[in-house]
């Protein structure tokens, strides 16, 4: 019987061919997809294995709301091919540039301005096919909607940054678009945003995305045009162009342009109150995802930061590596056990440490 | 086939007097409730999968989180194997317990630490029942999207070490999707929080990968859920199809009009006859399928949904619609669904639940399979399905005490499971692999990915103490078993041994 499972192509002979070079060389990989998200981490130091040829959306079908593509697929591909059927990644992934791959889109696991409503990157894989430390081809989950078989390694691949494996094809679930979309612009203190955000969202309101900056709270509607049309007579305030959600999303507002300090990323708990970092003013902040997600331009210590955030029971991340006191870790330190079973899972997973060496913490 | 633990495919159990394990942990946990005595331990022989049983050598039913962590510190000095039970309503054996082994019944963890209504999450115990969580959230406005059938008695415990789902998961997630954060206890007794209250948490997405763990990585100890405000309506359309590959082929075409029905089910006619003759849910007895459509959200939507839907189901070909017209009806249309397991097993001495997915398009070819299946093996089939997102519940009816009929139940569900799987779909939707599908795992994974599973194990789990046996198959198993998947003929570590 011949195996669907695994096509043969030039591309992942490559890339399997790489790794068992590395594996029995004992020699390490630097893996890059189109190169749009290298900010986004530690270093690594490796030769470079690059996913770019290894692309194609292998399997489309609408009407099951999945869809199959390979790493080195351009992220817009694949969203204009989901367009043309009325559907979209509801996850909203920012790109960070043009080159953007699906593969690389997963490995950061980094989500839009939808997120709070629709999930995350990892809310919609269904299932990854990867190539492990010796270059063998795995698969888990797959193209069904609900898969409980085995453990859920697709899911613990997303956000590890290749740490744990090289994901050369994924399985989303997608969604059609949303009937009617609108974006209002209120004028409100950030506090009263806050406790206005904390309102409604007790209330089933057709919100999918918002965000307070600039002394105004962004919001945008998304769903039938009804209770669209219900909803933006209920708030008031302004029309937005919907264009702003993806200049946040790319971080293409003015904000994210006019300062050369670090760019902190802030994940907290929903319903957080503004926070006192010392020596911020917490209205220079944007605050996005209804508060879960802020970004903050800042010269501060990382330490007093991450406190801050931990205490408030979130985390720092920091989007400008290059901007930190060489001590500094883009990421939030692990907790001491949490960090003993990554230790392990890297061990078991990647014992020879072949891929993406020290790209979340230095020690693995 | 039997599916009991069998040490020369499974692996060796170390071999512990109960005697001495009772004194052990008599004397290190003196506050510890423990069972021992035969009769005690009888309530505990087996979980919902019923017609397998095991007398465990202890129960153990803590009250504290100490109790738990010294039990667990104890049993991994000694290396007795330890199985982890919630409520007990699981469907494939994921609690069957173990001869040599303790059983952890974490049923007495039954508080709502604490709701958050305007940061929309409850921290819970794990032994909190599913729908209390959606009771104890409901003056607030808010509720738990995920509704196994079994919510009335199901632990959230139970519900995240199977990844539980429901009527509803296609639009509002499985429990994966609606779990911020968990605190577990590791084998060797060490308190470890993952995930938080935040959005996401650095590193690895380990909350992913305990989400239907089965209870092999860690034990839960307390889990944080995202609540959701109730939908404010919620409209029921109920579409009767003499036809069943035409029900199919209206899901379809429910989901490319670009609408997200809060539930999709589908019942064939043996089914419909069950429902109707145990709730008298209004079901058409004569139709060979019906579609059940659920649109939630706001009114102006769902108005414009239910006229959408009701057009694509006539041009689907449905002989009649009927559109539930008050909350009562909407109710009783949701309990024929709701109970057409029990229904079902009055119809039977002994019944055979299924949990395969597929991807939609192959349902007229998978049913038209079982359908052939059951006629060669000789043993009815009801058919019930989460039709949205592709996930079957074949029912297979026997009678246990008729010689050899359980043994032919068990081969026709296989066979069941190895058609779904070679229609692109998994041996487990939502029910969780456990005892039940240990076989089926190997036609749906190569040695290499079995491998890399035991190799997660290992790293959480170095002694294999945690539910030993249940969710990945050996290979030594999988070889014997004869379905297990070899890639290009070539049997990956050839020196791996097997018997």
């Amino acid at each position: 019987m011949s195996d669907q499972r695994f096509p043969t192509q030039d591309a992942l002979d490559s890339l399997r061919a790489q790794i068992q070079h590395a594996s029995e060389n004992g020699t390490s990989l630097r893996i890059e997809g189109g190169n749009t998200k290298a900010f986004y981490g530690r270093p690594v130091a490796g030769e470079t294995i690059s996913t770019i040829e290894h692309r194609g959306i292998t399997h489309y079908d609408p009407v099951e709301l999945i869809v199959s593509v390979r790493a080195g697929t351009p992220l817009a591909e694949l969203e204009a091919a989901l367009a043309s059927e009325g559907q979209m990644l509801p996850f909203e992934p920012p790109h960070y540039g043009p080159g953007a791959t699906i593969g690389g889109t997963i490995a950061t696991g980094l989500s839009g301005p939808r997120r709070p409503w629709s999930g995350a990157a990892r809310d919609f894989v269904l299932g990854v096919r990867l190539l492990n430390y010796q270059g063998q081809e795995h698969r888990f989950g797959g193209e069904v909607m609900k898969n409980v078989a085995g453990y859920d390694l697709s899911r613990l691949m997303v956000g590890a940054q290749g740490t744990l494996g090289l994901i050369t094809e994924v399985s989303l679930k997608v969604l059609p678009r949303p009937g009617a979309c609108h974006s209002l612009r209120l004028n409100i203190s950030l506090n009263e945003a806050l406790s206005q955000l904390a309102k409604w969202g007790q209330k089933p309101l057709p919100l999918s995305a918002a965000a307070w900056h600039d002394g105004a709270l962004h919001l945008r509607l998304e769903g039938g045009p009804g209770s669209v049309a219900d909803t933006c007579r209920m708030i008031g305030g302004d029309s937005l162009d919907n264009a702003y959600w993806e200049d946040l999303r790319e971080q293409q507002l003015p904000f994210f342009q006019q300062s050369n300090m670090p760019l902190w990323r802030l994940s907290l708990p929903a319903n957080t109150a503004p926070l006192e970092i010392p020596g911020v003013d917490a209205e220079s902040l944007i605050h996005d995802w209804a508060g879960c997600q802020r970004w903050l331009h800042a010269d501060i210590d990382t330490e007093t930061l991450r406190s801050v955030c931990a205490q408030a029971g979130g985390h720092a991340t920091c989007f400008t590596p290059d901007r930190l006191p060489e001590s500094a870790g883009p990421f939030t330190p692990l907790e001491p056990m949490v960090a003993k079973y990554h230790h392990r899972l890297k061990e078991q997973l990647d014992p020879q440490g072949i891929f993406n060496r020290g790209r979340l913490y230095a020690e693995f | 086939m039997n599916i009991l633990y069998d040490e020369r495919l499974d692996g060796r159990l170390p071999q512990r007097s109960k005697d001495e394990v009772l004194a052990e942990l008599s004397r290190s946990i003196p506050d510890l409730t423990l069972l021992h005595r035969e009769e005690d331990l009888r309530p505990f022989e087996c979980d919902g999968l019923s017609a397998y049983r095991v007398l465990p050598m202890l129960v153990a039913l803590p009250e504290t989180l100490s109790q738990v962590e010294a039990l667990l510190k104890q049993c991994n000095r000694l290396k007795v194997p330890v199985v982890t039970r919630g409520a007990g309503t699981g469907l494939s054996g994921g609690a069957l317990p173990l001869e040599q082994g303790v059983l952890l019944v974490m049923s007495r963890f039954n508080r709502i630490v604490h709701i958050d209504p305007e940061a929309r999450i409850a921290r819970v115990q794990p032994g909190v029942r599913n729908l209390a969580i959606s009771e104890a959230a409901s003056h607030y406005g808010l509720y738990y999207a995920p509704d196994p059938s079994s919510q009335i008695a199901c632990s959230i415990g139970g519900n995240v070490a199977e990844n539980a789902g429901g009527v509803h998961c296609l639009k509002y997630g499985l429990t994966v999707h609606n779990v911020l954060a968990v605190d577990i206890l590791t084998i060797e007794g060490e308190h470890m929080s993952i995930g938080s209250q935040a959005l996401d948490s650095p590193g690895f997405d380990l909350l992913a990968l305990m989400m239907g763990s089965e209870g092999m990585l860690g034990v839960i100890t307390e889990i944080t859920v995202k609540l959701l405000p109730k939908p404010e309506t919620a409209k029921v359309l109920m579409a009767s199809f003499d036809d069943v590959e035409q029900a199919g082929a209206a899901v379809g075409a429910i989901i490319s009009a670009g609408i997200i029905p809060g539930g999709l089910e589908m019942m064939d006619n043996l089914a419909i006859r069950a429902a109707e003759d145990f709730i008298k849910a209004g079901y058409p007895v004569e139709a060979e399928a019906i579609l059940l459509c659920e649109l939630d959200g706001v009114e102006a939507d769902v108005n414009d949904d239910i006229a959408t839907v009701r057009e694509v189901l006539e041009n689907a070909g449905a002989t009649e619609i009927r559109l539930a017209k008050d909350e009562a009806e909407r109710a009783r249309f949701w309990a024929g669904r709701k109970n057409a397991f029990p229904a079902v097993g009055r119809m039977s001495p002994d019944y055979y639940c299924m949990d395969g997915t597929i991807p939609r398009r192959e349902l007229p070819r998978v049913l038209k399979g079982i359908s052939d299946l059951s006629r060669h093996y000789g043993l009815r089939v009801a058919n019930v399905f989460h039709a949205g997102d592709g996930n079957m519940h074949p029912l297979i009816l026997f009678d246990a005490n008729r010689e050899g009929e359980l043994e032919t139940a068990e081969a026709l569900g296989g066979k069941i499971l190895e058609l779904c799987v070679e229609a692109g779909g998994s041996i487990t939707g939502e029910h969780g692999v456990g005892r039940e599908k240990i076989n089926q795992m190997c036609a749906q994974f190569n040695s290499l990915e079995i491998t890399t599973f035991h190799a997660v194990k290992a790293a959480f789990d170095p002694q294999g103490l945690l539910n030993p046996g249940k969710n990945i198959p050996t290979l030594a198993r999988c070889a014997e078993f004869g379905a297990m998947h070899v890639h290009d003929n070539q049997l990956p570590h050839p020196e791996i041994p097997r018997f």
